[in-house]
């Protein structure tokens, strides 16, 4: 399937799930779908860097908080329509991770990770200490109640969902589209071999640095509408480890090789501690994630989709589309190089 | 200006406190990272555990924390030793550390801190010891033993483990497990049964550390996410393989984070560790010791 | 005419220790040359700074007559230079297909100009397969190849670069003598169709019967070069091996 008609599927199933919503005359649908969807969001991200190219991020939360805090900065300087705000909050992310990969990704995977957390962590204290954007008080974003569509008054939260919506079929149909393409298979070889990749010609410093800048700036762009659906940021929420763990266990535990991975964790475990949070406690929920992430990783590291692959009864792993093959092997011919 | 003066030593002695202890803290990542190559980021969640049991033991007891966290040494080497034969059955014996290692080591930190969170709550726990209280006077130079003792508590276990990696057999058979398993094996001692001694060593360190960090300071479940960059800091710095570069970076840590705190507040003082790292692995990613 | 690869002066520490001094070596176009050596002599050091997964401190490594110092492991493989790993290294998550693939995407697009047609891609990936016995197996994992498939894989791939010099190394330890045999065939098929070879080996009948000029190195130094008849009988050579 090409890459237009995967986003009109998706477009179409997006449109779907909306109307369901509307369907339903329940706010707590968008509200509780809009954390599932920006989660989609930000797995997928994460994977772009983590999955494909086998490079951790620690600091997903570092990349949405940019997101975020871009769209505070920009509500107190130049208010933007909330589309152009997750653009520039993916820019501004975007340009971060490829900062940061500059400076680390020359280094061994264990230490861009660590350099990764550190990151969240200097990013933080900066926000805590800047005064302009309500430091560690937080700042208020006041949100309209509805937005004016040619005529028609849409709930904020209808409205967030919908962008929401499109942004997590933007970033599935950019996951697929690179996994298919001749940047993913050079993603491959990072993963699982990154000095042999580069004797086999792949310029992998370059597609590291894609990478980490792809992944930057989807994480970015969902953090970018958070101010106006929390109506109140504080650097705490904008920061919070639940977007790092959430990042790393939803696709490793939905399956790190695949775009369907990122989506299917993001929906099971985001729907799950929606549910948890309200009917045990967040802390609960939080440890739910965390036995999760680590018992996948024991057991079955492939995540879901490996799962069911093993079921299926294929070996672990992509192994991509077969070639027209012969059965016969005719004796090796002279000049095989050209 | 004299207040001045009095402030820059006072800052520094306590920069020297801090980074003796912070040794303690980082010389078991220095040991499991540095030296075994395994990216243990779970370290500050197991230094918290040992803060919490030295709490328990205190309290109920009324036992020394220092003294309780020896008591608990064995188990913490034993506990280290499991969670190694884990580690190496499920990744390391496969070459999939680099991913799944990582993230399995996340998951054991964040696991840990919400259940010490479900047990214990989110309230801040102290211990009582004789000395917490009291503060030594030099002329204008206050030197509170609550830092004194763990500092030099830290000293001597960090002091130990370098005597014991390069004076016994099995100290050193650990030091060569990183540079060439293949000799090791020639000299008949199992690489793996080597690799399990030593993290159980290392997480045994977490033991005491622990017990040297509740007497510093109040502990909760999050206070580990501060330790992690930190720990990685130092590490990084000292360069991987030098446990004596451990305790001279982590003295300079401590200095640098001792003099932000006073002369620009304390909130700035997270982001000196971190920002410490990050200029290291962009500009000398071996370390000052590091080869 | 300029040799095809010209090693000036290259030398390389680990810390105190010298792994290459001042190792001097030319390359004539369509040579077979054999590097033999004892453990710990530099070989594999000295492999590694002419393909760039280490740089050489001192000297200066020219391929075609161009420096090749500071540049990165994958744009010497643009440039023309492949190599084999003396551990086969392949990537376990692809078929052995896509293995052979990866440079065809990435060393031969570029040089070409133009992107294979995946038509195109497909039908070299079969053929490259197909001349070192691995047909059959072209859509099977890497994990189902035996020893001696997964080195022929590793040799395949550094072909699939369309490399001017290729460099084999220690492809056959562990072979038994009729595989031994198959490799050696394999590179001196290739070697006649014009791409010129080091063989790294420590299996003497192997070199010998491959190499043309022999090249020996002893601890990080050059201590013979000329035909391998005469270098075996150089007593320098019988120290290195025999021990001091």
């Amino acid at each position: 399937m090409k890459s237009p008609v995967f986003f009109i599927v998706c477009l179409a199933v997006a449109a779907v799930v909306f109307v369901f919503g509307l369907v339903l005359k329940n706010d707590y649908f968008f509200f509780a779908g809009y954390t599932v969807l920006q989660y989609v969001v930000l797995a997928t991200g994460w994977n772009i860097l983590g999955g494909y190219t086998g490079y951790v991020n620690f600091g997903s939360a570092a990349f949405f908080a940019l997101g975020a805090y871009a769209t505070v900065v920009l509500h107190k300087v130049l208010p933007l329509p909330v589309p152009l705000l997750m653009l520039v909050g993916g820019v501004v992310a975007g340009l971060v991770g490829l900062g940061m990969g500059y400076l680390t990704l020359r280094l061994r995977g264990a230490f861009f990770a660590i350099a990764t957390l550190a990151l969240a962590i200097v990013l933080q204290t900066l926000v805590v200490n800047w005064d302009f954007v309500g430091g560690s008080r937080g700042a208020y974003i006041i949100r309209p109640n509805t937005l004016d569509v040619a005529g028609l008054q849409i709930p904020y939260i209808e409205y967030l969902f919908g962008l929401m919506l499109v942004m997590a079929v933007v970033a599935l149909t950019v996951a697929r589209g690179i996994e298919h393409s001749r940047l993913g298979f050079g993603f491959a070889t990072i993963r699982d071999d990154e000095q042999a990749a580069e004797a086999c010609g792949v310029p992998t410093l370059r597609l590291k640095l894609y990478a980490t800048t792809i992944s930057g700036a989807l994480m970015g762009m969902a953090g970018a509408p958070f101010p106006y659906y929390i109506g109140y940021l504080q650097p705490s929420s904008a920061f919070g480890l639940e977007y790092a763990v959430n990042s790393i266990a939803m696709p490793m535990i939905g399956g790190t090789t695949s775009w369907a991975g990122p989506l299917i964790g993001a929906v099971l475990l985001g729907s799950l501690q929606q549910i948890a949070t309200v009917t045990i406690s967040s802390a609960v929920n939080l440890l739910i994630v965390g036995l999760l992430l680590t018992g996948f990783v024991i057991i079955a590291p492939n995540g879901i989709l490996g799962l069911v692959e093993k079921l299926r009864g294929r070996s672990g792993g992509s192994v991509r589309r077969a070639i027209a093959d012969n059965t016969a092997d005719p004796a090796p011919t002279q000049g095989a190089a050209r | 200006m004299g207040v001045s003066t009095e402030l820059f030593v006072n800052a520094i002695i306590a920069g020297i406190l801090l980074g003796g202890f912070y040794a303690a803290v980082t010389i078991g990542l220095s040991l499991s990272f540095g030296i075994l190559d395994i990216v243990n980021i779970a370290h500050p969640a197991f230094i918290i555990v040992g803060s919490y049991i030295a709490y328990i033991l205190n309290v109920s007891f009324g036992i020394d924390p220092i003294i309780a966290s020896i008591v608990a040494l064995p188990a913490f080497f034993a506990l280290g030793m499991a969670v190694y034969q884990l580690y190496y059955s499920s990744f390391e014996k496969y070459g999939q550390e680099a991913l799944r290692g990582l993230a399995f080591f996340f998951g054991l930190l964040f696991v840990t801190e919400v259940m010490l969170i479900l047990v214990f709550g989110v309230d801040y726990r102290y211990v009582h010891a004789s000395y917490i209280d009291t503060t030594l006077h030099f002329g204008f130079v206050d030197v509170p033993l609550r830092m004194l003792i763990p500092c030099i508590a830290a000293l001597i276990l960090v002091g130990l483990l370098i005597l014991y990696l390069t004076r016994t057999f099995t100290g050193r058979a650990i030091m060569a497990v990183s540079q060439d398993q293949g000799a090791l094996q020639l000299l008949a001692a199992d690489p793996v049964k080597i690799k399990r001694i030593a993290f159980g060593l290392s997480i045994a360190t977490a033991s005491i550390a622990g017990a040297l960090l509740i007497v510093i300071q109040p502990v909760e479940p999050s206070v580990g996410r501060e330790y992690i960059g930190r720990i990685f800091a130092i590490c990084v710095l000292g360069g991987l393989q030098s446990l004596p570069g451990t305790l001279i970076a982590a003295m300079l840590i401590g200095v640098m984070e001792s003099m932000t705190a006073t002369f620009y507040g304390p909130s700035w003082a997270p982001a000196v560790a971190f920002g410490f790292l990050l200029l290291t692995l962009a500009l000398r990613p071996q370390g000052l010791f590091g080869r | 005419m300029t040799a095809l690869l010209e090693v000036e002066g290259v030398g390389k520490r680990f810390g105190g220790f010298v792994a290459l001094d001042g190792v001097n070596l030319t390359v004539a176009r369509g040579e077979r040359i054999g590097l033999i050596g004892p453990n710990g002599s530099g070989k594999s050091t000295l492999v590694n700074c002419i393909c760039g997964t280490l740089h050489n401190e001192t000297g200066t490594v020219r391929f075609e007559g161009k420096s090749l110092n500071g540049l990165a492991s994958h744009q010497r493989t643009h440039r023309g230079i492949a190599r084999s790993f003396q551990l086969p290294r392949p990537f376990v998550t692809m078929s052995v297909a896509d293995n052979l693939r990866v440079p065809l995407l990435y060393a031969v697009h570029n040089r070409r100009g133009r992107h294979l047609t995946i038509a195109e891609a497909d039908a070299r990936c079969l053929e490259l397969a197909q001349s070192v016995g691995l047909g059959a197996k072209a859509n099977q994992s890497p994990k189902d190849l035996t020893q001696i498939e997964m080195r022929k894989l590793e040799l395949a791939r550094a072909m699939a670069a369309e490399p001017q010099l290729l460099i084999a190394d220690e492809s056959m330890a562990g072979l038994s003598d009729s595989e031994v045999g198959e490799i050696v065939e394999l590179l001196i098929r290739l070697n006649e169709s014009g791409i010129t070879i080091i063989m790294i080996e420590h299996i003497m009948r192997a070199v010998m019967s491959f190499s043309q000029r022999l090249v020996v190195l002893d601890s990080g130094k050059k201590i013979a070069d000329g035909k391998p008849e005469e270098v075996i009988r150089n007593p320098e050579v019988e120290r290195a091996y025999l021990g001091q």
